[in-house]
């Protein structure tokens, strides 16, 4: 199957070596990265997680997102999401892909990075993230590849996908909720020490991954003579509505907490994000910018009119995800590192060789998800859908 | 199993680090031992022994002169890069300058609203304002980074200590998101190039792991007093929590003693007396 990714127009191939022009610029700068240590990042003793980590853990989100076509598709046999579920389950392997990528930019030592399994550690939420990270990956890629083969074939799935499809539903559910246990377990930490932050954590993937996911709807309408159905979108529209409303829910409750009960070491964070806290306030006006992109998303999905209005639906879709990525990738990670456990106020800043490094992993991902949607809809127009 | 292989391994290292002996593994491992006779694996005589480590600082003596001393007996004799010494371009050419935010500290001044957050108070006595605190890695009993750690390169020994095996350290610093004492650092960096003498009994490390206070471990097992009591002029004690007859125990039960963010159960093994 995979000489369909050989074979394609010349703005493939352009798209394609634009996203290898953007890998080989970010390796040039992980060499450097790779020889002289993170200092070249804006990481520092007070802030010890940054953009990598942040990224990551949006992106567990995105991949968890899958699922939400995943479960009407096999649960409920939901036909219509028929023609997108394997759209669903290879941006998953995508989102995954990134996912581990950043975690080895991360690494201060990525060669030992196989200690982790030389000397598995059950008390270490790490460990666990690992298995359901690799195990989500192995389970989407083996599903994928096989129930588009069958399509390809004009048979039947091979029966034991079956099986690995309701096995990939908890993992997707696990993949966030131990990404969410990575933060919210830690003691000295108050804007993770959240009993909320996996629920919200899955609230803000399962709106973040289908909003991308009517995107690339889109795109491939555009671009194939696949057209994956305008009443699937509108259905996936619906879960985006959903899911958007139910994160903001879930914060809004969280700055109730925080505020009410007026504890500092759970205060100083949120205060930090929304208002800035001693002089600093170098998040504030993205914090704002995420959470009216969220609200305003929120009020256009809600609207029947506005939520069915072909040509507004991506930029509602957008803003969403820009937003999910404002609030859980750029607010999540340094919120929580700000202020310090002595309360000392370090900001962070990404720079620029590292932004370029994150870049380069995106770039990954995507080259990624074209070669497997460029598969997917390729096989799709041959079998006429 | 596990326990009982590093437990020899620390033995070892021990003894390996102070140069007196090492055995083919250590030597892999250990860059700065020159010793080539047999490891010898039981333990020092001379060894200081405790159920569980713990120390006490009387706030009272400590003062900036006392403060500066310790941290830079500390700092020496662990190979802790000074960010602000000059570099020698010669042996280390093409420096690049430092980010003072990714500094390493193993020990350190504080005043007391960062020492304390917790007790912030806006009628605090006014000795207690400009005071000098010393922060350092607690050796917490319900210790949050060696819970995190997925390789166990950071570890609890037997008599509370926490040590990090920094050859095994993958540098995910997640122990770095759970110490809610902010003890630790990372090499953002290779440190070499700044430290100014190194001490050949201790490692020096790379860049890329995390490291703190490791209670002058390899001191202990000489039958030596930490670097920090010895330069504290008698403001700091170490000995056994467990011990009711020990020296700290003494100490804390004839004046009141306070612990850092005593609430969040970490059981710290640092006490202030005030």
């Amino acid at each position: 199957m995979l000489e369909i990714a050989i074979k394609g127009s010349k703005n493939y191939w352009l798209w394609i070596v634009f996203l290898l022009a953007v890998i080989g610029a970010g390796a040039i700068v992980y060499i450097d990265q790779f020889m002289n240590g993170l200092m070249i990042t804006g990481m520092s003793r007070d802030v010890s997680w940054g953009f990598y980590i942040a990224n990551f853990t949006f992106l567990v989100g995105v991949a968890a997102g899958g699922v939400m076509v995943v479960i009407p598709y096999y649960l409920h046999n939901y036909e219509k999401f028929h023609r997108i579920t394997i759209l669903g389950e290879f941006l998953a392997v995508a989102s995954l892909v990134m996912c581990l990528l950043f975690i080895i930019v991360d690494l201060g030592q990525p060669t030992r990075m196989l200690n982790v399994l030389l000397y598995p550690s059950p008390k270490s939420m790490l460990f666990y993230d690992m298995l359901v990270l690799n195990g989500y990956l192995f389970l989407n890629i083996v599903v994928g590849w096989k129930v588009l083969e069958a399509e390809r074939n004009q048979v039947e799935p091979v029966w034991w996908t079956k099986p690995l499809v309701y096995l990939s539903i908890p993992f997707a559910i696990g993949i966030h909720t131990v990404t969410a246990y990575l933060y919210c377990g830690l003691p000295g930490r108050g804007y993770w020490l959240t009993a909320i932050l996996a629920p919200r954590f899955l609230a803000s993937a399962f709106a973040a991954g289908p909003a991308f996911l009517i995107i690339l709807c889109y795109i491939i309408k555009k671009f194939t003579k696949f057209d994956p159905g305008w009443e699937a979108i509108q259905t996936l529209s619906k879960i985006v509505c959903w899911a958007i409303i139910a994160n903001l829910f879930f914060f809004l409750c969280e700055v109730f907490v925080v505020y009410y009960s007026n504890i500092p070491g759970h205060k100083a964070h949120l205060t930090y994000l929304l208002f800035g806290y001693h002089g600093y306030h170098a998040l504030v006006p993205w914090m704002w910018t995420g959470l009216i992109l969220m609200f305003t998303g929120a009020i256009f999905l809600v609207i029947p009119q506005l939520r069915n209005n072909k040509a507004l639906l991506p930029f509602t879709c957008a803003m969403i995800f820009i937003g999910a990525w404002i609030d859980k990738g750029l607010g999540m990670i340094s919120g929580g590192f700000v202020p310090s456990p002595l309360h000392h106020v370090t900001e962070y800043a990404p720079t620029r060789p590292e932004i370029m490094i994150t870049l380069a992993v995106y770039a990954t991902g995507f080259l990624v998800l074209t070669i497997l949607y460029k598969l997917a809809t390729q096989v799709k127009e041959e079998v006429g859908g | 199993m596990m326990k009982k292989s590093r437990r020899s391994f620390l033995k070892v290292a021990g003894i390996a680090a102070i140069g007196f002996s090492a055995s083919p593994a250590i030597t892999f491992a250990s860059s700065d031992s020159h010793g080539t006779a047999q490891a010898v694996k039981s333990k020092n005589k001379e060894a200081l022994f405790a159920h569980r480590w713990g120390m006490v600082i009387d706030t009272s003596k400590i003062t900036d002169e006392v403060v500066e001393s310790i941290v830079e007996a500390c700092h020496k004799a662990h190979n802790v890069p000074n960010f602000n010494h000059e570099v020698d371009a010669e042996k280390y050419p093409n420096t690049r300058p430092v980010n003072h935010k990714q500094e390493i500290k193993w020990i350190w001044e504080e005043e007391f609203h960062y020492a304390f957050p917790d007790k912030e108070d806006e009628f605090l006595a006014e000795k207690f304002h400009n005071l000098p605190f010393l922060v350092t890695c607690n050796h917490c009993k319900n210790a949050s980074c060696v819970q995190a750690c997925p390789t166990q390169a950071t570890f609890k020994r037997e008599d509370g200590i926490v040590l990090m095996d920094y050859h095994r350290c993958i540098g995910c610093r997640f122990c770095m998101a759970a110490c809610p004492f902010g003890a630790r650092s990372f090499n953002f960096r290779n440190p070499r190039p700044f430290i100014e003498e190194v001490v050949p009994a201790f490692p020096t490390r790379s860049k890329g792991v995390v490291e703190k206070c490791n209670f002058c471990a390899e001191r202990l097992a000489k039958g030596e007093q930490p670097h920090c009591v010895e330069a504290s002029e008698g403001a700091i004690t170490v000995g056994d929590l467990e011990d009711p007859e020990s020296e700290v125990r003494v100490l804390m039960n004839e004046h009141y003693t306070i612990r850092r963010k005593q609430s969040l159960g970490t059981e710290p093994s640092v006490y202030y007396v005030m």
